[in-house]
């Protein structure tokens, strides 16, 4: 179902622009993990200020790859916070504009109900062949899972037991098909799924997991991508993203 | 680095010579049958040319995966899932290039018509003969377009491995992959170096398939 809404939010888009843009637009760069929560706030923020929010959807580290060659996106909300710093010091974006939106939740999830009790003692009693995670190179919930692991001391022992999701979405869809009976998941993506079973991972075991927005270089001079950076500091963006499963401060 | 070329070769040759064996007798057979099936079975063979690699992968993901009923047969020999395993991408590394092997043998077989095998059995050769020492050397260009290709695009797969492979060095970490990750973590020197690697390659693969094929027409004038 969740095509069938990005294909009508596209399609507006498309009839909108070629009705001539009279409000203010701003292009958003949205970390494809963040898609849902954006576009609630891509609604609430067109009702309020008038201005429209062209959402695009992709991985963070793409978004930078083309931000670095012209890309006309007015704000980027990253899926981590190196790549926004890393926009920051090449100066493609506003300096002092970036903060994090949303700090993400660890979760140890199981479509198999019972296999993982609410102490996370499944990790070390085994019964699993395989431990789906995010890249931890490249995705910060990967980043994350291991350094949770190691804090447990179970990252030796389990090593042979990881497999790697290019992104936290695929680390789910690893442990959603069942292809990995248990895997380190972002609390957003079960919160709304009933069923399975789960270990909240205690924040204090690994680094907090910040998402970083910034205002780039296209989008200084535009009014509505400022409106939207401010939108996003609001309670009302911030009761959505919180109602998402992740914390906000 | 090095261990992902190697895999990504070693990938490529396995699904090669796996692809050669079972496409022969599909495209021998889809080449020589009048049946209207034949089509059907010929729009199937093709369908991964049309579908995107990714969705195919998923829905390797759940084939190959602990509910499926494919697996079913190995699940007494202790093999709970066949994704994130080389086992595995072989497996869809096969039904990815699929198309890349059936279609240039079977025109291959199509252009070798029906005279040579009908004077060869005329002169009293048994019809395995026919096809060993008739069908098969006059078919060759086909089989070697269909290595070739199916080799070159085993070695740019990417989507398939990455919904099913897991990131696992050694076993299912494969070059395309490491460019992948070597992008989003935003190292570029290492992305560079590994695409302009994989162009160098994919250039010289694809003049020698193009000087193979001017020999080809050449011996035949």
């Amino acid at each position: 179902m969740l095509w069938i809404s990005r294909l009508l939010l596209a399609l507006l888009a498309l009839f909108g622009a070629a009705g001539g843009a009279c409000a203010d637009e701003v292009k958003v760069a949205v970390a494809a993990n963040f898609a849902e929560p954006a576009q609630q706030i891509a609604q609430r923020f067109a009702a309020r200020t008038g201005h429209r929010a062209t959402l695009s959807f992709g991985s963070s580290g793409q978004f930078v790859v083309q931000i670095a060659n012209g890309a006309p996106f007015g704000v980027f909300l990253s899926a981590d916070r190196a790549r926004p710093e890393a926009l920051e010091g090449a100066g493609l974006a506003v300096a002092g504009s970036r903060f994090t939106y949303a700090t993400g939740r660890l979760v140890l999830f199981s479509r198999t109900p019972r296999l993982v009790d609410s102490r996370g003692l499944v990790l070390a009693r085994g019964g699993f062949q395989k431990l789906a995670i995010a890249d931890p190179e490249t995705a910060p919930y990967g980043a994350a899972a291991i350094e949770t692991l190691r804090r447990l001391g179970l990252l030796d022992a389990l090593q042979p037991k990881i497999v790697k999701g290019a992104s936290i979405t695929q680390a789910f869809q690893f442990v959603d098909t069942g292809a990995a009976e248990v895997g380190f998941v972002a609390r957003s993506q079960v919160i709304a799924r009933p069923g399975g079973s789960r270990w909240l991972v205690p924040a204090t075991l690994h680094a907090p997991i910040e998402q970083q927005a910034i205002l780039l270089q296209a989008g200084a001079g535009e009014p509505a991508a400022r409106a939207f950076m401010a939108f996003l500091k609001g309670s009302e963006a911030r009761g959505v993203i919180r109602r998402y499963g992740y914390e906000v401060r | 680095m090095a261990e992902a070329i190697w895999l990504t070769l070693k990938l490529a040759m396995v699904t090669t010579l796996a692809l050669l064996i079972l496409a022969t007798p599909l495209a021998w057979w889809l080449a020589r049958s009048r049946s209207a099936w034949s089509e059907v079975v010929a729009a199937v063979v093709t369908l991964p040319i049309v579908l995107p690699p990714t969705v195919l992968g998923f829905y390797l993901l759940i084939a190959l995966g602990p509910q499926s009923p494919l697996m079913a047969p190995l699940r007494p020999l202790g093999v709970r899932t066949l994704a994130f395993t080389f086992e595995g991408l072989v497996i869809g590394s096969i039904i990815y290039s699929l198309p890349f092997a059936v279609q240039p043998i079977r025109n291959a077989f199509r252009g070798v018509g029906e005279r040579p095998l009908e004077a060869a059995a005329t002169l009293g050769a048994k019809p395995l003969d026919v096809f060993w020492s008739v069908a098969m050397p006059l078919a060759r260009p086909g089989f070697i377009l269909a290595a070739v290709l199916v080799f070159a695009h085993t070695i740019g797969e990417f989507g398939v491995v990455l919904m099913i492979g897991g990131g696992i060095p050694g076993e299912t970490q494969v070059l395309s992959v490491e460019i992948y990750r070597a992008v989003e973590s935003l190292d570029w020197p290492q992305a560079h170096l590994l695409a302009g690697g994989m162009l160098a390659f994919a250039f010289t693969v694809v003049l020698s398939l193009l000087l193979l094929d001017r020999r080809a027409v050449r011996r035949s004038q």
